[in-house]
This record gives structure tokens, C-alpha cells and sequence, in this order.
């Protein structure tokens, strides 16, 4: 079980929350303008590291907001947890 | 209230004083009335939580306490307007709850950063119907941005209370419920179970919890399951 720290309600258990996949996909300026091939990498196409990866979660028990969090694919550890909107955080600087 | 299909007498008795205002008289059916009919999500199992009660640990239903859900970011104007006519300041962080946080009176509980509920007494007998409670509140929202809804009957609030009461919701609920984390008047929302309920610590031995109306059953006897061994 992960202890997820909610930047609104603190730690909380893993199941109060929900996923929403890689975090920082935005949405393209104008969808017309792309390729079924680009639209595609849009809609499907995800990083998949073996280390940081950035993830949108959502405090789905408790607060019911959207936020994003760091966390090593290899380990579980979540290093960074920030809020909706706010720049990924500089990962070079270590967790 | 404009319910076409009531066909019940006219009441001899009036609850309170502000009652068969706007909502009522024209049709001839007086609020106590429909006060009467009313019927709450754990209604039916009245008995099976007295039965499964003891000296150790109670479970009782609180039914029909009005509830406010307000949409106002905290710390704006929004949510100086929604307190002041409250009578209530809202809180500001997770677990606070500010006004009556045993329950007794108005209290106003910290959803998330712009949401807050607001719990008062049930209607039958603070006289003070929830329509009519939003509505006051939102009209001090005025041109604001902000949204306030009654939300009365979305939730039903269970007390579990007694020397027993925190190990029974310890066995379902990960939370910290030490009182050094989670002391007297705290509340969150959370999971009880797999279901998701606001816990509130009204006293020492005493939580209030709030589950959505559909789900008042199964948390009652998922309760009910976790209190036989202190019965």
C-alpha cells in the first residue's frame, strides 16, 4: 500500500486515490491541424521510464482534486507531489 | 414540497415558526405533514442498531440534518459573504471544522480547498427548512462567485459512540483516529471500508459517520459487524 501526501489533505492510503496516467500531456492548439498519426501519439502514446515519471492522481475519497506526483517506476517512491498546473519540478536537483 | 401525488390530510400541529411559509399553505398540506412522511436511509434498521448496541459501543442514526454543500474559494469574498450568513467562519485546512464541532449546533466541515459543508439540525426540529436555509445563503453570495446547494438529503449521519466506538472504526478505516492526529472536532472525508464516508469526531467517544443516503444500509451493518465483539 502506497501513503500518497495529498497536497490538500496530507498523507492519505493509495486507495482513497485514483490514477490518471502521465502527467503534462497537453492538449494540442488546434486538433484539425494534426495527422492521424500525430493524433494518435497524442491520444495513446505515453512515456514508460525506468525511473521519474511525472502522473496526474486524484484524491477521489478525500478532496476530490486533481494533482500531480514524481514517482520512480522502479521503486514506488514517491519524490514530488505538487499541484494541478504548476511546473513539473527540476528532477537534476535529486528527490 | 409542489408534489402532486401527496394526497395527505391537512396537519393539526405546526413545527416551529417559520414552517408553511412559501412552500406550503396554497396546497393545503402543512409542512409537518410532509415533515411526517419522511422516511430516512436507515429507517428500516432501527431495531437491528439497538439490538447490536451495548454498554462498550451505541450506533444510532441522526436523520434529516440539513446539509449545505458551498463552492466558495477560501479566503475570498465569496466565503466572507457564505459566513457571514452562516453565522459561521469557514475553515480553512483539512480535519477543521468551526461553529458547533460536537454537532449541537450550526457546523460547517472542510471538504477540499473551495468546498465546504455546512451541517445544521434536522428541519422537525430547528424549524428551519433547508431550502429555505440555501437559499438565504446564496442570496448573500449575491453576484459572487460561489454555489450553494442543499444537499440534505445526500448523506445520513450515523453516531457511533461509546469506550469501544475508535476500535470499531479502526478496523476499517486506515486513518490515524489517535487523538493526537484526529482529535475532538476534527472531521475528513475518507474511506470506511471501501466506502467513502466523512468522519467526524463530535467527543471524546463520540463520531458522527456520513455516508451517501444509497449506502446508509451497508455501512450500518458494516458497523453493526465490527461492534459484535464489544457487544
Amino acid at each position: 500500500m502506497l501513503i500518497i501526501d495529498c497536497p490538500n489533505c496530507g498523507p492519505r492510503p493509495e486507495t482513497e486515490f485514483g490514477y490518471g496516467g502521465q502527467a503534462h500531456v497537453a492538449y494540442p492548439a488546434d486538433p484539425h491541424a494534426l495527422t492521424d498519426e500525430e493524433w494518435a501519439q497524442y491520444l495513446f502514446y505515453r512515456d514508460n521510464p525506468k525511473g521519474s515519471y511525472a502522473e496526474r492522481w486524484v484524491h477521489s475519497a478525500g478532496c476530490r482534486k486533481w494533482f500531480n506526483a514524481v514517482r520512480d517506476t522502479r521503486t514506488y517512491e514517491i519524490s514530488h507531489v505538487y499541484r494541478q498546473g504548476d511546473p513539473r519540478p527540476d528532477l537534476s536537483k535529486g528527490a | 414540497m409542489a408534489d402532486s401525488t401527496l394526497t395527505i390530510d391537512p396537519p393539526q400541529e405546526q413545527v416551529g415558526d417559520t414552517t408553511g411559509s412559501a412552500e406550503s399553505g396554497s396546497r393545503g398540506i402543512g409542512r409537518a405533514a410532509v415533515l411526517a412522511h419522511r422516511r430516512s436511509p436507515a429507517h428500516d434498521l432501527v431495531e437491528e442498531m439497538e439490538q447490536g448496541s451495548g454498554e462498550r459501543v451505541r450506533l444510532r442514526e441522526l436523520p434529516f440534518l440539513s446539509q449545505l454543500a458551498v463552492r466558495a474559494a477560501s479566503a475570498g469574498r465569496s466565503s466572507a459573504a457564505v459566513a457571514g450568513a452562516l453565522g459561521v467562519a469557514l475553515p480553512s485546512r483539512v480535519g477543521e471544522v468551526t461553529g458547533a464541532t460536537d454537532g449541537s449546533g450550526v457546523a460547517v466541515l472542510w471538504l477540499s480547498p473551495d468546498e465546504v459543508l455546512a451541517v445544521g439540525q434536522d428541519e422537525g426540529r430547528s424549524g428551519l427548512s433547508p431550502d429555505v436555509w440555501s437559499a438565504d445563503v446564496a442570496q448573500a453570495l449575491a453576484s459572487e462567485p460561489g454555489q450553494v446547494v442543499d444537499v440534505s438529503a445526500n448523506r445520513t449521519t450515523l453516531e457511533l459512540s461509546g469506550p469501544c466506538a475508535l476500535q470499531v472504526l479502526q478496523k476499517s478505516c486506515e486513518l490515524d483516529l489517535h487523538p493526537r492526529v484526529f482529535p475532538v472536532g476534527a472531521a475528513v472525508a475518507t474511506l470506511l471500508g471501501s466506502t467513502g464516508v466523512i468522519l467526524w469526531r463530535t467527543g471524546e467517544q463520540s463520531w458522527r459517520v456520513m455516508p451517501r443516503a444509497s449506502f446508509a444500509t451497508h455501512v450500518v451493518r458494516w458497523l453493526l459487524d465490527g461492534m459484535r465483539e464489544f457487544r
